[in-house]
């Protein structure tokens, strides 16, 4: 726990007090840390443990278990190909492939530099705009292979 | 707002909203109306930007004392969005840009003429429509479920308390609960998740368990790829939903509702909050609602990606703080589910057809539907088909009509392939099928079943080994890996799979595909374990030929598993411009410009098919 700062140790305990009133709050706790601070690595998992008496290999468990928490931190721009079947129909597994082409990741990981993660998603919901992409959050509908370049350039430029 | 206390405020509060938004429909304000699409599929085609620029334009030019403007949920249509429908005329503008709101403004809200080029056409007839019920899509729809979305603002409470929310409420709470589910009992309505149990029969279970802590659970965790059925209520009328989960709870005497949704469906869980707060401020949720002494409160609680919640055990322990794996059953839910208490689990669009039940009827619900499936099912239609959308039909309705008549048949000239239902626990429905109709048992007998609503058409471009294959990878990755024909058999059968579109598979996997496919439905502990093998049974059962394609011919008839095609081409038509060797990722394309036809070295090439798309002269093929 070495490397944690204090405030962080302090808004992690007020994010496990929020939920206090809660028969089971374990998921609501871990949604909110994941969201505040995009992962949940074991230091933090012990101070949850702590903080709710809940043992650490138990919260480990529902951690890995979900796919939407995360023991890695994410890269500053999450590239989302949505492989759902709408989508998978019409071409979303070409659309992944570019971009983990185009990065150099394959689906999951995160660049070096750490300006990128490439996530398959499950359906997004979105079949009426198949194949969609979202990049933090954004939603890039109908998207062409040949598209693709020019987004990722885009972003780049972005941090140049 | 203030609280509304009783039978008789509630009543004149809805006839008050009644009236308000009869007005602003018809035109009785004196003011025009502009409502736009606020589903998901619309807001990613920039709909709020479009709602935004509405607003700024309207004040500009000094309409606001003329015009409204407010956004709706989701219209269905889903590839013909953005929608902007202004009343009283009633007419519907569809693929609206922001660049149109200007021209919208003056033509039609001005000018008081309608913009042709912005109607919906209809590809058989080339004429114009300006009204939403004269379109195919509509015509053949009815809305129980999707009341209201598309209509009411989900944001606003008295626009839901004006198209009758909560009316069903009030009339279940002047029922006996015997009473309540004997009418729901009486509908026939059966689960919309995938089960179709009779709802009834789920609710007396609880309501025979002792008085105590009991619960209602919606399951909003709509996992099947290519279904948004419930995302669609969730955000365009949310208040419905609500109202379906306080009269289960009534009904079978609990105190309590968890909403538990994917949390990929952030416009959903957040109308869904709002919902609730508002229905709480004015006293339709928390204690002795509508002056009776039936107190009711409800929570959300949010998914974090595992499509194994969606079956009711592996959800209920997934709000208990643990991993989403399943339970054994018996006990069922409705003697020992939430903390061990007695608790229905209904899915999202089975409690949004609960309050129509009460409030018309069960006789009404009946008429609609068949013998042993009553009312209506929304579909989510997708993948080849040219209307992507939403669609709620008549149960019974055939899938000839759903797929050309509704969905408005295949595009580009293909031919229909398959329809898949049921997501990757359901299966594929040929051209030998389109006249079956659709319902609960007669999608089972014909190998699929009806699941949560998810309908993807495939065309002949689509492999149907290769479909398989998609949804083993999909189910080998969300097992949750409790039981070992599940977890482990997924993985046998994606591995003999992927053999097969390897071009590396004898007939004696296929052999072996088969019976391992008949282990794990027999031997996995939950529903989503029994039916795992669906994409592979089902669509053995009705493209075997293409599995032996694959295996013996080496081919892959729809030209989509890569090591069976290849890209070649055509030295006629080739008109040596080298573009595609240019495009070329790997530089497998030789040829002189001008001179000498380009030839790819098949060795080299990855097919990736930039070479295909960079052709101008359709000169490079699949074969």
């Amino acid at each position: 726990m070495a490397h944690l700062s204090e405030a962080s140790v302090a808004k992690i305990n007020e994010i496990c007090d929020r939920y206090v009133e809660e028969k089971t709050p374990l998921m609501m706790i871990l949604s909110a840390i994941q969201e505040e601070y995009g992962y949940i690595p074991l230091e933090v998992q012990e101070i949850v443990s702590e903080r709710t008496g809940i043992s650490v290999a138990e919260i480990y468990g529902v951690v890995t278990f979900y796919s939407f928490f995360s023991l890695q931190p994410k890269g500053k721009y999450v590239v989302g190909v949505c492989l759902g079947t709408a989508c998978y129909v019409k071409g979303a597994q070409q659309v992944i492939d570019k971009f983990s082409e185009l990065l150099g990741i394959a689906p999951g990981g995160t660049t070096e530099d750490g300006m990128f993660t490439l996530d398959a998603l499950r359906c997004i919901g979105a079949c009426g705009i198949a194949p969609a992409v979202t990049i933090n959050g954004k939603v890039y509908p109908k998207l062409k292979v040949s598209d693709i370049p020019g987004i990722v350039e885009e972003y780049r430029k972005m941090e140049a | 707002m203030e609280k509304i206390k009783n039978f008789e405020d509630l009543s004149a509060k809805c006839s008050v909203c009644a009236e308000a938004y009869g007005k602003k429909i018809e035109g009785g304000n004196g003011k025009r109306a502009v409502v736009l699409c606020g589903g998901t599929g619309c807001i990613s085609s920039n709909s709020l930007e479009i709602k935004a620029k509405f607003e700024k334009l309207v004040e500009e030019k000094g309409l606001s004392n003329k015009v409204t403007v407010n956004q709706v949920g989701c219209f269905g249509f889903c590839s013909q969005g953005p929608f902007v429908k202004i009343y009283p005329e009633d007419t519907l503008y569809r693929l609206v840009s922001i660049d149109d709101v200007e021209e919208i403004i003056e033509k039609d809200l001005i000018g008081g003429e309608v913009i042709e080029r912005l109607l919906y056409v209809d590809p058989k007839t080339q004429e114009k429509i300006a009204k939403q019920e004269d379109i195919e899509f509509y015509k053949k729809q009815v809305r129980i479920s999707l009341h209201g979305c598309g209509a009411i603002d989900p944001e606003n409470i008295e626009e839901a308390l004006g198209s009758g929310a909560f009316l069903g409420l009030a009339k279940a709470l002047q029922m006996d609960r015997q009473e309540v589910i004997n009418e729901v009992l009486a509908s026939g309505l059966r689960g919309r998740g995938g089960g179709g149990f009779p709802t009834g029969r789920k609710w007396q279970f609880a309501y025979a368990q002792p008085d105590g802590d009991k619960y209602v659970v919606c399951n909003g965790d709509e996992g099947d790829p290519g279904a948004f059925m419930d995302r669609s209520i969730l955000e365009g009328n949310p208040l419905a939903v609500i109202e379906g989960m306080v009269i289960a709870g009534y009904a079978i005497g609990a105190q309590n509702g968890y909403f538990y949704v994917r949390a990929e469906y952030p416009i959903a869980v957040n109308r869904l909050r709002l919902a609730i707060k508002q229905a709480e401020e004015i006293g339709l949720l928390g204690d002795n609602i509508l002056g009776t002494d039936f107190s009711f409160r409800v929570h959300i609680r949010l998914g974090a990606g595992a499509f194994v919640c969606g079956e009711e055990t592996a959800l209920l322990n997934s709000i208990e703080g643990q991993r989403g794996m399943p339970r054994p059953r018996p006990p069922f839910p409705a003697v020992k589910g939430l903390w061990g208490c007695p608790t229905i689990v209904n899915n999202v669009e089975t409690l949004a057809c609960v309050p129509y039940v009460l409030r018309e009827g069960a006789e009404k619900f009946g008429q609609y539907g068949t013998e042993k499936s009553k009312g209506t099912k929304v579909f989510a239609l997708g993948g080849k088909i040219n209307n992507v959308g939403l669609v709620e039909i008549p149960m019974g309705t055939t899938l000839r009509e759903l797929i050309y008549d509704i969905g408005g048949g295949i595009p580009d000239g293909k031919e229909f392939k398959a329809i898949q239902t049921g997501g990757p626990s359901g299966g594929c429905l040929t051209a030998k099928d389109l006249d079956s109709a659709i319902d609960f048992d007669t999608l089972v007998a014909k190998g699929s079943m009806m699941g949560s609503g998810g309908a993807i058409v495939m065309d002949e471009d689509n492999c149907m080994v290769d479909v398989a294959k998609f949804y083993m990878e999909f189910i080998c990755d969300e097992s949750c890996g409790k039981c070992s024909p599940c977890r482990i058999g997924t993985k046998r059968l994606l591995e003999l799979l992927t053999k097969i579109t390897d071009g590396k598979a004898t007939m004696k996997d296929l052999d072996e595909l088969e019976e391992l496919s008949k282990t794990i439905q027999t031997g996995s502990l939950c529903a989503l374990g029994q039916t795992a093998a669906n994409p592979v049974l089902s669509t053995l059962n009705s493209f075997r030929d293409e599995y032996i394609a694959h295996i013996v011919d080496k081919k892959c008839p729809a030209k989509v598993c890569k090591n069976l095609m290849k890209y070649e081409i055509d030295a006629e038509k080739c008109k040596k411009c080298s573009l595609c060797a240019r495009q070329c990722p790997v530089n497998a394309i030789t040829g002189v410009v001008g001179k000498e036809p380009y030839v790819i070295d098949q060795d080299k090439c990855i097919k990736c098919g930039m070479c295909v798309s960079s052709c101008k002269f359709k000169a490079i093929e699949k074969k």
